[in-house]
């Protein structure tokens, strides 16, 4: 089984013997080694071959050209994050590597190859005393003209782990083609150098792939950007921030080739109002940030939920607070991005628990602020938003923007009309008869502004009815299991719990999953009747201060059996991290 | 509006029947009524037309107009009508507030909406004081007032918000004075007829806080020369004129900003291509 082939170091003498359901691997290498080149082949390459896999990367401080680790897990089920061990670990050199302590989970069992022949290893390597190897990557690209470095690599690990050879030697012809065909002949000498060095080494094999389903290779802010736009998104304005900008990379030129925009503008008080102005103008909008953006947003926030505009703002999260720690996660802006809005100010809050989830909630979230005239904030994080994940092709969900818009208002039209279900058919500016004046103070039904007692009452009441009360249907959390043994997580939490459950509980007898989508508002009665039977309860997150935690007990009637598990980033859950809470936990 | 009343439009088709807050004698009851003059003038039917505000006792005006309005938050009018004209080209988008929301709060956005050159009119009623918060001093107040907040005045030499914009790329510059509503009604109409970014900074007495504003009305005079198209001639104008020459100051001939923006729902948004391994 996959846990006992991870978690324990076997003896070197059983390396070779069974082919393994998964393998984590590292490269290794300075700035302009190519590494992550490299390393991205390598996980197109097993995508082809009928392999689900995970891709995340580390870098150095230095804005450009330090020194880069790629962690790539691969396996024949799907993956959400990486192996409890490193099995493989290439370094293209040793530059720094030192500033991958704690990140490089080296046993006795890692097989190590050093590219750099008679280099001497960090400690930080040879401590756990793995299995040493070498190639002489100077040497062998030396004396084969026009070769590099990191395709000999690219070589040797494909080899090592069994890849076949034609999924990768066709992407490497596709995507040298371009430089001719002298450079594509290289690439592939290089890659036949690997290998031929690969059949050196003894490291068990990857088991044969699944079967040839349709996969993507995509990033957590691909799934959201695209997701978004499948929700009708069509305008969005934002201010770069990591780890949110390549949501807008991604955007930028595909809401082009959709008749969209997307504007760059001074700083996130001028983006998110921009998208408050396209969305008053009646097109389905998006921003995305990160915590610092998020907080500079605050204020407009609150104005979209008092004039009741629709929009989007994707939160991915990184380490904080202040600057933080920007290329890591933390699931520390829950309490920014619930309670972070002055005044009684109802808006909804989601957060997707997978890469490929991402998806379906940035799709889902921009259906309900549209349906419902409210800003909705999906809380993504790093480790989803920059991850490379093979992933099952996601089922295509028919939620689209759609909002209720008053098409031929009468004389008696009122823009804040209570209504029923509290939301009001809004006017777009151009059509005859609607005009009214969108206002963050206090006002009547007609949007005239007004501090009356009556008035203040009903609209906060319609405000909160339209979010309290609309069916979110099954989506607000992912259930899995029913075992009497609940855990609450969410977000990228989710992907570690669900390992550790597989585990410990492969038939889902014992535990059971309940990994939250909607964040806010609350649904204390659909969590109680997720939790029936349920006679232990674990709250796990990644948040020093448990905000996830707090806030399930203040909103969601959270048992008072509940225990907690908590701890800040920057490192990631690991499954055995998990794996060993859950068996303290259920003894 | 149907065609017949279209054609027929008068200043009072512009006005609501909402009361303004404001004081009595305040400068910002003549902009209104500029601005309802204008709009007549340029004839685009009320439900074409979108006024922007922030928060101040300026700008309470969209609510005041039959048009479509947005009062946002204080200082970020010019962003929220930034976004609403890139996506709805079709409209005449006005944005209008005070000194404190535009030259303080908001002065970054006021930089970027400069260079930016939205096709957008900016209507500055500048009092040199926040009027809704009950006097304290704004960027462009003289540096010895004195006020409860600063007292013995800022000693800060003020912002000059026309040099500020010709420097930052506005397309159109011209100072006003709310007393002369036709004048002011005449160039918030050569202002929406410009392309891109135009400024009309309107000296507006706050009566409450300010009443030695009264005096504009015997200070103010019209620019001695004509508009200029040379940035940097209009620049060393305004800032070697008293403060008080009205008229059209610049007009410039850059190009807006207005990127494409035609969605088309019906095309079916596909990118799973990019995704295949
Ligand atoms: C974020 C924020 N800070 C402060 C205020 C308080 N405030 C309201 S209006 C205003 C100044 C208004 O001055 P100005 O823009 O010159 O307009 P006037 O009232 O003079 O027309 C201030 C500081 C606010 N509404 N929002
Ligand atoms: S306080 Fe000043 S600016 Fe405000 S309404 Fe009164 S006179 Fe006008």
């Amino acid at each position: 089984m996959n846990q006992i082939e991870t978690t324990l170091d076997r003896p070197v003498t059983n390396v070779t013997a069974m082919p393994r359901q998964s393998l984590s691997i590292v490269m290794l290498g300075s700035g302009g080694s190519g590494v992550m080149t490299a390393a991205e082949i390598l996980l197109r390459a097993a995508a082809r071959a009928g392999y689900y896999g995970l891709m995340t990367k580390s870098f150095g401080p230095q804005i450009r050209g330090g020194e880069a680790a790629a962690f790539v897990t691969l396996s024949t089920k799907p993956v959400e994050i990486q192996g409890d061990r490193v099995d493989l670990l290439l370094a293209i050199d040793w530059k720094n590597a030192e500033r991958f302590a704690g990140e490089l989970l080296l046993g006795a069992n890692t097989l190590v190859i050093s590219g750099e022949a008679g280099a001497e290893l960090p400690q930080i390597v040879t401590e756990p005393d793995p299995r040493l190897e070498e190639i002489n990557l100077k040497t062998l690209t030396r004396s084969h003209k026009g070769t590099r470095p990191n395709m000999v690599a690219l070589g040797t690990v494909a080899g090592a782990i069994g890849l076949p050879r034609e999924a990768v030697a066709a992407l490497i012809g596709e995507r040298l083609e371009k430089k001719g065909e002298a450079a594509m002949a290289q690439g592939l000498t290089a890659l036949d150098l690997g290998y031929e060095e690969a059949a050196n080494f003894s490291l068990s094999k990857l088991a044969a792939a699944p079967t040839e389903a349709a996969r993507w290779i995509i990033s957590g802010n691909q799934a959201a950007g695209y997701g978004a736009m499948r929700g009708g998104v069509r305008f969005a304005a934002a201010y770069p921030i990591t780890p949110a900008t390549e949501i807008l990379e991604w955007l930028a030129p595909r809401l082009q080739k959709a008749g969209g925009l997307l504007v760059q503008a001074e700083d996130e008080l001028a983006s998110i109002n921009m998208i408050i102005g396209g969305s008053f103008g009646g097109s389905a909008v998006l921003t995305a940030t990160s915590g610092p953006g998020l907080a500079l947003m605050s204020e407009s926030i609150g104005l979209a939920v008092a004039a009741e505009i629709p929009m989007l703002v994707i939160d991915v999260m990184r380490g904080g607070p202040s600057t933080g720690i920007p290329t890591k996660s933390e699931q520390s802006d829950l309490n920014i991005a619930v309670y972070g809005l002055h005044g009684d100010a109802p808006h909804v809050v989601t957060a997707p628990n997978s890469i490929s989830d991402c998806l379906f909630t940035a799709q889902w979230s921009t259906h309900l602020a549209e349906a419902m005239q409210v800003p909705a904030i999906m809380l993504s994080d790093q480790s989803f938003g920059q991850a490379l994940g093979i992933v099952e092709k996601p089922a295509e969900q028919a939620f689209a923007a759609r909002r209720e818009v008053a098409e031929a208002p009468g004389e008696d039209y009122q823009r804040y009309a209570l209504t029923a279900s509290g939301v009001s058919p809004m006017a777009l500016p151009g059509t005859p008869g609607g005009q009214y004046t969108a206002d963050g103070l206090e006002h009547a039904e007609s949007g005239r502004p007004s501090s009356g007692v009556a008035d203040h009452n009903q609209q906060l009441d319609k405000r909160l009815r339209k979010v309290v009360d609309y069916d979110y249907g099954d989506h607000w959390a992912q259930i899995e299991g029913d075992g009497p043994a609940a855990i609450i997580t969410w977000g990228s939490t989710t992907g570690p719990v669900r390992e550790a459950m597989r585990r410990l509980d492969p038939d889902g007898k014992r535990l059971r999953l309940i990994s939250l989508r909607l964040i806010s508002p609350a649904q204390p009665k659909a969590l109680a009747a997720a939790l029936q039977g349920s006679e232990q309860i674990l709250v796990i997150e990644q948040s020093q201060m448990a905000q996830f935690f707090g806030h399930l007990k203040a909103q969601f009637d959270l048992p008072a059996m509940a225990d907690l598990y908590a701890r800040p980033g920057p490192q990631p859950f690991r499954a055995d991290e998990i794996t060993a809470k859950l068996e303290e936990w259920l003894s | 509006m149907n065609a017949e009343t279209a054609c027929a439009l008068t200043a009072r088709d512009y006005k609501s029947d909402l009361k303004p807050v404001w004081c009595p004698g305040c400068g910002d009851f003549s902009i209104l009524m500029a601005i309802t003059m204008a709009m007549a003038d340029v004839g685009r039917p009320p439900e074409e037309v979108a006024v922007i505000s922030g928060i101040g006792c300026s700008s309470r005006v969209p609510a005041y107009t039959s048009c479509y309005g947005f009062h946002g938050v204080h200082g970020r009018a010019l962003p929220l009508a930034t976004g609403l004209k890139l996506s709805r080209p079709d409209l005449l988008v006005i944005a209008a507030g005070g000194d404190g929301d535009g030259y303080s709060i908001g002065g970054n956005h006021f930089m970027h909406a400069c260079r930016r050159n939205v096709d957008l009119t900016y209507i500055v009623m500048d009092n040199q004081v926040y009027g809704m918060t009950k006097g304290q001093p704004s960027p462009t107040t003289p540096p010895e007032w004195d006020s409860a907040l600063v007292p013995g005045g800022t000693g800060l030499s003020p912002f000059h918000p026309l040099v500020i914009a010709l420097a930052a790329g506005a397309n159109f510059v011209a100072r006003t004075f709310s007393g002369d509503a036709k004048g002011t009604a005449q160039t918030i109409v050569e202002a929406i007829n410009h392309p891109g970014f135009s400024l009309i900074e309107i000296l507006s007495p706050c009566v409450t806080f300010r009443p030695e504003e009264r005096e504009w009305a015997k200070q103010v005079h019209p620019a001695s020369v004509d508009a200029t198209e040379d940035r940097a001639r209009a620049a060393r104008r305004v800032l070697t004129d008293d403060g008080f020459n009205t008229g059209i100051l610049y007009r410039g001939n850059r190009a807006p900003y207005q990127p494409a923006f035609k969605p088309d729902d019906a095309a079916k948004v596909d990118f799973e291509a990019e995704f295949l391994p």
